[in-house]
């Protein structure tokens, strides 16, 4: 069993930029045609600073470090029977390219179901831009499906 | 286009709905590079038996980029305040992924005029991969 003294653990910060070609390649592997995610002009007179991160890309942004996992490791999980049972966002500004991202996650719930054979984690994160100005938090909730 | 606004909007509404081309390994070999998600059990089929798989499987978070279109699809991303989703059920490489959002609640709140969606993917057998819901400010 996850030990729910881990309830509160605070990861690093985690600073990442936000990658032009990166976000023309993410709209592309999405299938995303609207050119305000590859055109910065199109983007520029859609009112954004410069091509705006599509709403998961923010998602793989806080991925974007050495150890995504370390504190689920901390917590002695074993990854190869981890799964992502819940994703949620919510949006306060735009994120765009040029932006320098500074993710705070922690973990904020661990719970179980039927009798301890699925384990659950809640993550948050709260991100804030180069301004301080907080634009986007995140929640991921994983399960650990134990055998019994 | 005609704008879309609080007042013209019902619930119980459907928004433009699309379904994806059959997911290729090039797409999950594609979405594994642009996302930065590097897990083998997406792109390397012989990863995937070693762990029990018949086969590789998209990846969760494909998904829910494909959702998320049906959202940007219908309004300005800077309207979207809150999307999020549960994942149900693993999407197998050649699926078909329909995208659906219905509006099921209309209410204000902080000076916004806002619009509740239950938002779903489904494959072309209607098995439910994702189902969530999303919060939209509408003028």
């Amino acid at each position: 069993m996850i030990d729910k003294k881990h309830i509160g653990l605070k990861s690093a910060p985690h600073r990442v930029e936000v990658e032009k070609g990166r976000l023309r390649f993410f709209a592309k592997a999405i299938g995303e045609t609207n050119p305000i995610y590859t055109d910065e002009e199109a983007a520029k007179a859609a009112g954004y600073a410069s091509l705006p991160a599509p709403p998961t890309f923010v998602f793989c942004l806080e991925m974007e470090q050495p150890n995504p996992f370390e504190d689920l490791e901390t917590m002695g999980i074993d990854l190869g029977k981890l799964l992502h049972a819940e994703q949620s966002f919510r949006y306060h500004a735009p994120i765009c390219a040029g932006d320098c991202l500074t993710f705070e996650k922690q973990v904020s719930d661990i719970y179980d179901k039927k009798g301890g054979a699925l384990e659950f984690v809640v993550q948050d994160s709260r991100v804030k831009n180069q301004t301080g100005e907080l634009v986007a938090e995140l929640r991921r909730v994983i399960v650990v499906r134990n055998k019994t | 286009m005609s704008q879309i606004t609080y007042r013209s909007v019902q619930v119980g509404d459907e928004i433009p709905a699309y379904t994806t081309a059959p997911i290729s390994r090039t797409t999950l070999a594609l979405y594994a590079g642009a996302s930065g998600d590097h897990n083998p059990i997406h792109i390397d089929i012989d990863f995937a038996k070693k762990f029990g798989m018949p086969d590789v499987f998209a990846q969760g978070m494909l998904n829910m980029a494909y959702l998320g279109r049906v959202l940007t699809g219908w309004v300005p991303q800077t309207a979207i305040r809150q999307y999020g989703i549960r994942f149900a059920a693993i999407t197998a490489v050649h699926d078909r992924i329909s995208c659906h959002g219905k509006i099921v609640e209309k209410y204000q709140q902080n000076g916004e005029h806002l619009v509740r969606l239950e938002v779903t993917a489904t494959n072309q057998e209607g098995e439910i991969k994702l189902s969530g819901q999303a919060v939209i400010a509408l003028p």
